[in-house]
């Protein structure tokens, strides 16, 4: 089952690939600036990541648990049966609290359509999923932009879902009756 | 201690309340649900360390050798909604996972850019990476589904950098 597999490998490439451009920038900069910028640039990101862990260690918490308590298929059950701006609406939060990757979410995404609910309330949960999800932001974005930038770009992204999840609706209706096909997006 | 700290010890605080809340909830229902959270949290936690400290250390390297002129020119805080726009065509066309994204987002903002920049770039990132869509979203939903989205998307990291520049705000 999809959602019983790994979220967190124990190698991936991307990091192979930062970490392999780091030693080489880190190199370029202990060689051009010498050693107290080299330390300098080091202690000032260990300071910011060491303050972040207890908030990273939460976010995995939650996630763990959240995973355990708020089974899939209530989500896509209390989503798919909602429609207009509410089922936006509750898309959106639901986005935000289900944790898991890609593997996970849009199989989600993919019940509620089949459920019933319309094209923009799935289109709000997947990006409300990207941009307001707390597993992201406290995991990823918090260690590497501190906690003033994130407050502000999720406090700027929560309209973001809504404005999706109805252009979507009119893109849905205009892809319709341009080129014919039912309202079926399943 | 100034606003940023106390907002964030107390979100923190709660985040743990919310942790504790869970849990006993978990445990309520029984012994393994709790059990088997508390191991993948903490599990998952200790995976994630090193690839989150690789990332944040190398964003500080990547910054010092970026050529800063180019960054302040391109996506610099007086780049305008160009920059904005030229950060989101980055954000769409930075490959890999998690950690490149976020490395890269805040080499950035460390090597001159502005932070409406960073932020539409975080936000096309986030939302419509190319290799992403035909990775994994074109597998997991009917293909018209995901291009709809990605098409309605395309205006959004731009709308919140705006939003960024308006407000003045990170």
């Amino acid at each position: 089952m999809a959602e019983r597999r790994r979220r967190v490998r124990t190698f991936e490439w991307s990091t192979a690939i930062i970490a392999l451009t780091s030693v080489v920038a880190g190199t370029i900069v202990y060689l051009r600036d010498g050693t107290d910028k080299f330390l300098a640039i080091l202690t000032n990101d260990l300071w910011l990541f060491s303050g972040m862990l207890p908030k990273m260690a939460a976010g995995c918490l939650i996630a763990a648990f959240v995973t355990r308590l708020l089974p899939r298929e209530v989500v896509a059950r209390v989503v798919g049966g909602e429609s207009g701006l509410l089922g936006i609406l509750v898309a959106m939060v639901m986005g935000a609290v289900l944790p898991g990757g890609p593997l996970t979410i849009y199989p989600v995404a993919g019940a509620f359509l089949l459920l019933g609910a319309d094209i923009g309330t799935a289109v709000a949960f997947i990006t409300a999923w990207n941009l307001l999800g707390y597993n992201r932001a406290l995991i990823w974005e918090l260690p590497f932009f501190g906690p003033e930038f994130v407050a502000w770009r999720i406090l700027l992204a929560l309209p973001l879902p809504i404005i999706a999840g109805l252009l979507a609706r009119v893109a849905a209706r205009v892809v319709a009756r341009r080129w014919g096909g039912d309202d079926q997006w399943t | 201690m100034d606003l940023i700290t106390i907002v964030s010890i107390v979100i923190g605080t709660l985040l743990w309340v919310l942790v504790a809340t869970l849990a006993f909830t978990a445990a309520m229902r029984s012994k393994a649900l709790f059990r088997e959270g508390a191991w993948e949290g903490a599990r998952d936690f200790v995976v994630l360390i090193p690839r989150v400290l690789i990332g944040v250390i190398g964003s500080g390297y990547i910054a010092a050798v970026m050529p800063q002129d180019l960054i302040t020119t391109w996506i610099g805080p007086g780049s305008g909604v160009l920059g904005i726009m030229i950060a989101a065509l980055f954000g769409a066309a930075t490959p890999g996972g998690a950690v490149v994204g976020f490395a890269v987002g805040a080499a950035a903002l460390k090597g001159g850019a502005g932070a409406p920049q960073v932020i539409a770039y975080t936000t096309a990132w986030s939302l419509y990476t190319i290799q992403r869509l035909i990775n994994w979203e074109i597998h997991m939903m009917a293909p018209r589904v995901v291009w709809l989205r990605a098409a309605v998307s395309i205006p959004l990291p731009i709308l919140a950098g705006i939003a960024a520049m308006l407000i003045g705000k990170p």
